[in-house]
């Protein structure tokens, strides 16, 4: 579904990714790990079309991105960002709606089916009774649950996540797992997310893929990736720090 | 899952309320549309020389369609209603519909509550070159057009047109650079229109009258000339709704929802700087129009541009319009005095009305 055929990257002059060989089939579920600045959100980035690889070649769905306007991309991927903040008083459901941008008559705006997506998408993600709230009185969890719905309602079948947990506390670090997991095994979207927390993204997500210094160095599944030792020379600390468990879910 | 709150049982209490809110956009655009008939018929009707209302009627009937109503009336009261107040209400119309759909394109381009028509330099710019206009002894008037709405309009995009290049950073403008250029530009713009006014001597009186707005000559030349201009602009903008809604999300996210956000950008900032540059340079600055009237509307029927857009159209038109009636039945003031005095109290009550205020 995705594919990154010796991608490489530089702003600059400076190298960000070098030769990055990945490929997600359709229906998995992968986590991208690694420390700050391994080039993560670059790769995320040059998956979704925001940056142009130097070199090499990024595929969505056998086709190569570079031939692909916005629009079409974004019928193919849907990103989760980051928290955003929004200018306006917003409601829940206009916030989802937003995602349904790619399929809207340019002129007609939402019709009835753009309009059922989006009640399926909060229905989806089970955040019904926050429907006429406005989004800037949602405490960080609650908002993290609306931006998954809006992706929802996007209804492509890439669901991309930049660090979908940061800000969270645990019991809602847990239920966005929880739910991206049921997404990936009951709807099958592929999923590819960035995650700091390593116990998280080994915990729920069956294939790792490490990146260091602009290179991915290793990819697996999480007993194979998150050996001790590899953590500690990636990551900068002391081997006796990490203690690698079985993952709970994969 | 820990996300099961969201029932369909308690959703039901919020699905009412979007219910409700639904209604909204329609009966706002009735009352719109009800207040602009009778804003319309008073602009019209009223004047410092009495012509009776059915005089009015009568004359408007036999220049629009050539009816007769059995009534007689004088060359000069035909002439003070079709050729002074019609074009002057109809110019009210359509410059308060450009700085109302103008001000909402700019508070969404820019994802900022406090942006107006005039943020990124328009103003300053019409404004120089408005007073060069006054100060050069050069007399020139084509279809009711003078040196001075040239000037203005020339001025005006030209200002916006620098602040564009001077922020792009490697092909793009970031929004900050884009308004802090926006705010340094205007500033030496500013400085020079201290030293036309500095200078100006006599004339100042003229430049003082254009930075206060107002519609005093305004007629079915300038008219024919303002209002395509305003039409299409506003049109094409209300078309690219959905951009604006993206960004409401920011610019990344805009281009995740499908939404190319460098050429859209390009594109929105030019159409809101056309049709605020043909509607200052016919009116001089008149505030306030353009940063109440999109908050108003938004307040009302939430924030999809597919709604404020024409909404705002509306209630620019129908704000505007009011003001030019009480300026003018307060002994002829500009009418900026007016939209300021109306609307910077009307806009703190709703500020102070609204539950959650403002991010910024």
């Amino acid at each position: 579904m995705i594919e990154l055929d010796d991608v490489s990257i530089s702003y600059g002059g400076r190298v960000v990714l070098s030769g990055i060989d990945l490929s997600v089939a359709a229906g998995e579920r992968a986590a991208l790990i690694g420390p700050n600045g391994a080039g993560k959100s670059t790769l995320l980035r040059a998956v979704t079309g925001l940056v142009v690889p130097s070199r090499g070649q990024v595929r969505v769905a056998g086709d190569p991105l570079r031939g692909l306007d916005r629009a079409a991309i974004a019928r193919r991927i849907a990103v989760v960002p980051q928290q955003v903040s929004v200018p306006f008083s917003t409601t829940v459901e206009q916030l989802v709606g937003l995602g349904r941008l790619p399929h809207e008559d340019p002129l007609r705006g939402a019709r009835p089916a753009d309009r059922a997506a989006v009640a399926s998408a909060i229905e989806r993600v089970g955040i019904g009774h926050l429907l006429g709230r406005d989004v800037r009185e949602l405490s960080l969890g609650e908002r993290q649950l609306v931006l998954v719905a809006l992706a929802v309602a996007q209804a492509a079948p890439v669901l991309i996540l930049d660090e979908p947990t940061v800000h969270l506390d645990l019991r809602h670090q847990v239920a966005t797992m929880q739910l991206l997991v049921d997404l990936n095994v009951r709807d099958g979207a592929t999923i590819l997310a960035v995650l700091h927390d390593l116990s998280l993204a080994a915990a729920f997500f069956p294939r790792l893929a490490l990146l260091d210094g602009g290179r991915l160095v290793a990819d697996g599944t999480p007993a194979e990736v998150l050996s001790a030792e590899r953590i500690g020379g990636v990551f900068g600390v002391e081997p006796s720090m990490v203690r690698v468990v079985e993952p709970a879910l994969s | 899952m820990a996300t099961e709150g969201g029932t369909l049982a308690s959703a039901r209490p919020a699905a009412g309320w979007i219910g409700r809110a639904r209604h909204r956009p329609i009966a706002l655009a009735a009352v719109g549309f009800a207040t602009l008939v009778v804003v319309i018929g008073l602009g019209v009707a009223m004047g410092s020389v009495a012509i009776a209302p059915i005089d009015t009627l009568a004359i408007i009937a036999h220049r629009l369609f050539g009816l007769d109503l059995g009534r007689s009336w004088s060359v000069s009261a035909d002439t003070i209603v079709w050729d002074l107040r019609v074009p002057r209400v109809l110019m009210s119309l359509v410059v308060g519909t450009a700085l109302a759909v103008a001000g909402a394109t700019f508070q969404g381009l820019l994802r900022n509550p406090l942006a107006d028509p005039y943020v990124l330099g328009t103003a300053s710019g019409a404004a120089l070159g408005a007073a060069i206009a006054v100060l050069l002894p050069i007399r020139i008037v084509i279809l009711g057009f003078g040196l001075l709405q040239g000037l203005a309009f020339v001025g005006a995009l030209a200002s916006i047109y620098t602040v564009y290049r001077l922020s792009r950073i490697g092909g793009l403008s970031p929004l900050t650079s884009l308004l802090l250029t926006g705010y340094a530009v205007g500033s030496l713009l500013a400085a020079g229109l201290a030293m036309a006014m500095y200078i100006s001597g006599a004339a100042l009186r003229q430049i003082f009258s254009y930075l206060l707005g107002g519609f005093d000559g305004a007629s079915w030349s300038q008219l024919a000339a303002t209002l395509p201009l305003v039409a299409i602009g506003s049109a094409l903008i209300i078309l690219r709704a959905r951009t604006l809604n993206g960004l409401l999300l920011g610019e990344e996210a805009a281009a995740h929802l499908g939404i190319d956000v460098v050429r859209e950008r390009a594109v929105l900032l030019a159409l809101a700087s056309l049709i605020t540059a043909a509607a200052v340079a016919v009116s001089g600055l008149i505030g306030f129009v353009g940063l109440v009237v999109p908050h108003v509307v938004r307040l009302i029927v939430g924030p999809s541009a597919r709604l404020v857009l024409p909404l705002s159209a509306l209630g620019g038109a129908v704000l505007l319009a009011f003001a030019d009636v009480v300026a003018r039945s307060a002994g002829d003031i500009p009418v900026g005095i007016v939209t300021a005095l109306v609307g910077a109290p009307f806009f703190i009550l709703l500020l102070r009305r609204s539950r959650t205020g403002y991010e910024l």
